[in-house]
């Protein structure tokens, strides 16, 4: 490997490096405002200038390749004057409004300039004033402190896909703007809030809550889609009052969705804080004694068969694990995760998983998706395949028509007509499909819906299997799964599951089999109701709260313990960052009070003996933090019945899936500002 | 300078027209095909040329769509440079040359009787909507300082009374001859009008 000499000491770098890169390695601090791992190199803030032997003039060490025997010193009466003349030119035209900037106490150019900078300003005259610009109900903008990095508008068009910011003008009078001040049209819109060094784009909704230094951090887990993305979960006292992303380069890198970081505000309202209890159609409220004696006196005049129960979007292992004891308890088998007839067959966790994982679709070589959306569905995947797509210049192909993905892809066809074909290699596709060393096949919810929903699924195992894309080097089928609790939901409760009825839970509740039914968090599931007796448990007086006859508050995602499994399988500790409103109980410690009610008995002694029975029950369990472990498919192929019909992608309300995003104001304002645009028919 | 400002009154429509659409594909003759976009800076021109000598909102959406580039392209690149004129400007758009040679031969004075004549800031149309006058930097003919240039000639040799003639002129829209004003051919010496051809015959 080629070395380079920083300060006097040599290493070693790799080859195509930068020299910025290289003093990295070498653990030399070098300040930066432009320069951004993820993004390209854009090499205008000049802030990394470096000396390097046999240069008159310094060098900007974030565009410069490293190159062996370079002598680079950063250390120099020389480096130190370039350093402070940048900083300060740029600080000539930058306001010292840090006491009302909200990017105070987190600020690059406020830290920087403390290192690096000069104490005084010699600059007298005006200084420039820009005129702020509206980039939609997520970002506030103090264009006047704008430093023209450039890393809004590179993550835009780079990461983003939606090339909607720009800077338009020249010199002195260069602006940031989206085009002709739009809102960003983009699920990861948010993001150039954190890239931003300066205050310049700052978070509408966290304005002036609070400064960074007040607030706890807790290291947590998303819930809001199946991705998992990694968070921080920032509160003060009780409330959260912001999340932020955490870098997991396996998930998702830097960054997350708009829906991950602004749903937070949803965690404040319309939350469920004491039991209720419908006396002659009207909720009263109620206390907790009360509600679980009327549970359990329900529960004990009923057949095992007419009870029922249904797991809710966010529920965490754990929860589910003790719902399924409880249910083991009274002996019912009515359990259900799905919110829809999507067919899943549990036997096999492969069957339900991303199985060529995040990172794996960097490695891929042709994308076939099966009826999904994953700009929507999981947004940090659809990044991920961007990012493929611009890297790789990967194939992509679509069953159904998902409309703008952010990137180029062919659709081809969009009935199962054309999938059968795929598996009797009369279409394109097969061929193509069998060519490709790294395969990928994505089948989404809404393909699994259709009729022949086991049929395109089964068919496609047996295909990929066949061709030898299913081992332990390169698995190919990958299931897209919608929910955070969905992957976990199916370790656990697969015994409750039957292959061949596959729906045989929705098919009862629509014959109206169930006399008492448990809702778990659940507010997606569609229910007519009539006589049955609905206990909803959760955090949010949501669709479910509505119809419920009995409700007892739990707690949400960011106020207890709990393991998620991601769509890849990996599993991953959601942490407690605040306390459940008012009497509400953490979800785990309900169930085992109605349990305790009905037949005495503690279901269980507590949290860490109910976490360590729940990671056993999982599948394929490796490690926290872990992909799980491959098992071979040995099970054989079942036969389904095939339709022939159109593969719809059901259109998902991306900001309004769950029931916190639904209880959110941001939320709301980002649903309306994206109606607004597509009933004005695309300026663009 | 600072930012241009879009106008207002915005057209709905943009399109090239028949003879304009030929010369757009025999400029796109002149680039490789993976890269439409570099078409786009004589695009904009075209579409200056077509639309009275500015490039409305509508202009650009039509030239990304041809080239099919992001919209914010266009639109940086149409405010970064200072030729692409964004709001209407007259059917006579007046050009002062102010930087150091024309202002050290007295072009403040050609830019006070653009204010008398014309409007009083610039960029802005006269009251017949005829003509509108900007002052730019260097147009490249310090030789023949003072100067200005109406749509694409070039006014030089220029002082006071010259100017207001000039002026008159457009609003009355005869415009007079483009030119030297001093009697000079192009930028030949002006007291030794035949030192060249006299060294010849020498």
């Amino acid at each position: 490997m080629p070395k380079i000499t920083i300060n006097g000491k040599e290493i070693e770098f790799q080859k195509g490096m930068t020299i910025l890169q290289a003093c990295d390695l070498a653990d030399v601090e070098i300040p930066r405002f432009c320069y951004h791992e993820k993004l390209s190199i854009a090499g205008n803030c000049r802030m990394c200038l470096v000396e390097m032997e046999k240069s008159a003039k310094p060098v900007a060490s974030c565009a410069m390749p490293a190159a062996e025997g370079m002598i680079i010193k950063t250390n120099t009466e020389f480096v130190e004057k370039a350093r402070k003349g940048v900083m300060e030119f740029l600080l000539a035209n930058h306001p010292l409004d840090c006491p009302v900037c909200d990017q105070g106490g987190e600020c690059d150019l406020q830290d920087q300039s403390l290192y690096y900078g000069v104490d005084k300003s010699r600059f007298s005259e005006n200084k420039r004033d820009v005129k702020d610009k509206y980039m939609g109900p997520l970002i506030k903008t103090q264009m006047t402190r704008c430093i023209h990095c450039t890393r809004c508008v590179r993550f835009a068009t780079e990461v983003a896909g939606v090339p909607e910011i720009g800077a338009i003008g020249r010199g002195e009078n260069m602006e940031i703007t989206t085009y002709l001040e739009n809102s960003m049209k983009s699920e990861l819109s948010a993001n150039v809030i954190d890239l931003c060094p300066v205050g310049a784009l700052t978070s509408k909704p966290y304005a002036f809550e609070a400064r960074p230094w007040e607030l706890k951090k807790t290291e947590s887990i998303d819930v809001m889609d199946a991705v998992g993305s990694n968070i921080r979960v920032d509160t003060y006292g009780w409330e959260v009052k912001r999340i932020l992303p955490r870098i997991n380069e396996d998930i998702n890198e830097e960054w997350i969705s708009d829906k991950t970081r602004y749903a937070c505000d949803g965690l404040l309202k319309q939350r469920l804080d004491v039991p209720y209890i419908k006396k002659g159609n009207k909720l009263e409220k109620s206390n907790w004694d009360e509600a679980i004696k009327l549970i359990s006196e329900k529960i004990k005049k009923l057949e095992p068969s007419e009870v029922a129960g249904h797991i809710g979007d966010m529920c965490s292992i754990e929860t589910i694990y003790a719902f399924r004891r409880f249910f083991e308890n009274l002996k019912s088998t009515n359990l259900e995760i799905r919110e829809k007839k999507f067919f899943i067959n549990p036997q096999e966790k492969l069957n339900y998983l991303f199985n060529s994982s995040i990172v794996g679709i960097e490695k891929s070589d042709l994308i076939l998706l099966i009826g999904c959306n994953p700009r929507h569905e999981a947004t940090m995947v659809n990044a991920r395949i961007r990012k493929a797509f611009v890297k790789n210049k990967v194939p992509i192909y679509s069953i159904g028509n998902p409309g703008d993905l952010t990137y180029e892809y062919k659709i081809a066809g969009d009935r199962s007509e054309d999938i059968k074909n795929i598996f009797e290699e009369k279409n394109e596709i097969s061929k193509i499909l069998k060519k490709a060393k790294k395969p990928m096949v994505i089948i989404g919810e809404s393909a699994l819906e259709t009729k022949s929903g086991g049929f395109i699924f089964e068919g496609f195992k047996e295909f990929l299997n066949n061709n030898g894309f299913i081992n332990e080097k390169w698995n190919a089928l990958n299931v897209l799964i919608q929910n955070a609790s969905t992957v976990g939901g199916l370790d656990i409760c697969s015994s409750f599951f039957e292959i061949q009825d596959n729906f045989s839970f929705f098919d009862k509740l629509e014959n109206k089999k169930f006399k008492f039914l448990y809702l778990l968090g659940s507010d997606n599931l569609n229910i007519k109701k009539e006589n049955e007796f609905i206990v909803y448990q959760g955090s949010h007086g949501d669709r479910g709260a509505e119809i419920a006859d009995i409700i007892l508050p739990g707690a949400a995602y960011t106020e207890q313990n709990g393991l998620f499994s991601n769509l890849e399988g990996r599993v991953q500790e959601c942490r407690k960052a605040s306390y459940p409103a008012g009497d509400a109980k953490e979800d785990w410690k309900i169930l085992s009070l109605i349990s305790e009610k009905i037949d005495n008995k503690k279901l269980f002694k507590s949290f860490e003996v109910l976490r360590n029975e729940a990671i056993k029950e999982i599948k394929n369990f490796s490690q926290i933090n872990q992909l799980p472990d491959f098992k071979k498919s040995n099970s054989k192929k079942i036969q389904f019945s095939y339709t022939p019909e159109k593969i719809d992608i059901k259109k998902l309300d991306y900001y309004y899936s769950n029931s916190i995003c639904r209880s959110s104001k941001t939320m709301s304002d980002c649903r309306l500002n994206n109606k607004s645009f597509l009933k004005d028919g695309t300026n663009n | 300078m600072s930012i241009k400002k879009i106008h207002s009154d915005q057209p709905k429509n943009f399109k090239f027209t028949d003879e304009n659409l030929l010369v757009a594909e025999e400029i796109l003759k002149k680039y490789p095909k993976t890269n439409k976009k570099s078409a786009l800076m004589p695009f904009l021109y075209l579409a200056q040329k077509q639309n009275q000598n500015w490039i409305p909102l509508a202009a650009m959406k039509y030239i990304a769509k041809y080239l099919s580039i992001p919209y914010i392209s266009v639109y940086e690149v149409a405010t970064f440079y200072s030729m692409y004129n964004l709001s209407p400007v007259g059917k006579y758009f007046v050009q002062v040359c102010t930087t150091s040679p024309c202002l050290l031969r007295g072009a403040d004075k050609i830019v006070k009787i653009c204010k008398e004549k014309i409007s009083p800031n610039e960029s802005e149309l006269s009251k017949d909507s005829n003509c509108s006058w900007v002052e730019v930097e260097c147009l490249g003919a310090c030789v023949n300082a003072p100067m200005m240039q109406i749509n694409e000639d070039y006014y030089e040799d220029l002082n006071e009374t010259n100017t207001i003639k000039i002026i008159d002129s457009i609003i009355k829209n005869k415009p007079l001859k483009p030119g030297s004003y001093r009697g000079r051919k192009n930028t030949s010496p002006e007291k030794l009008k035949n030192l060249i051809q006299e060294e010849k015959n020498a």
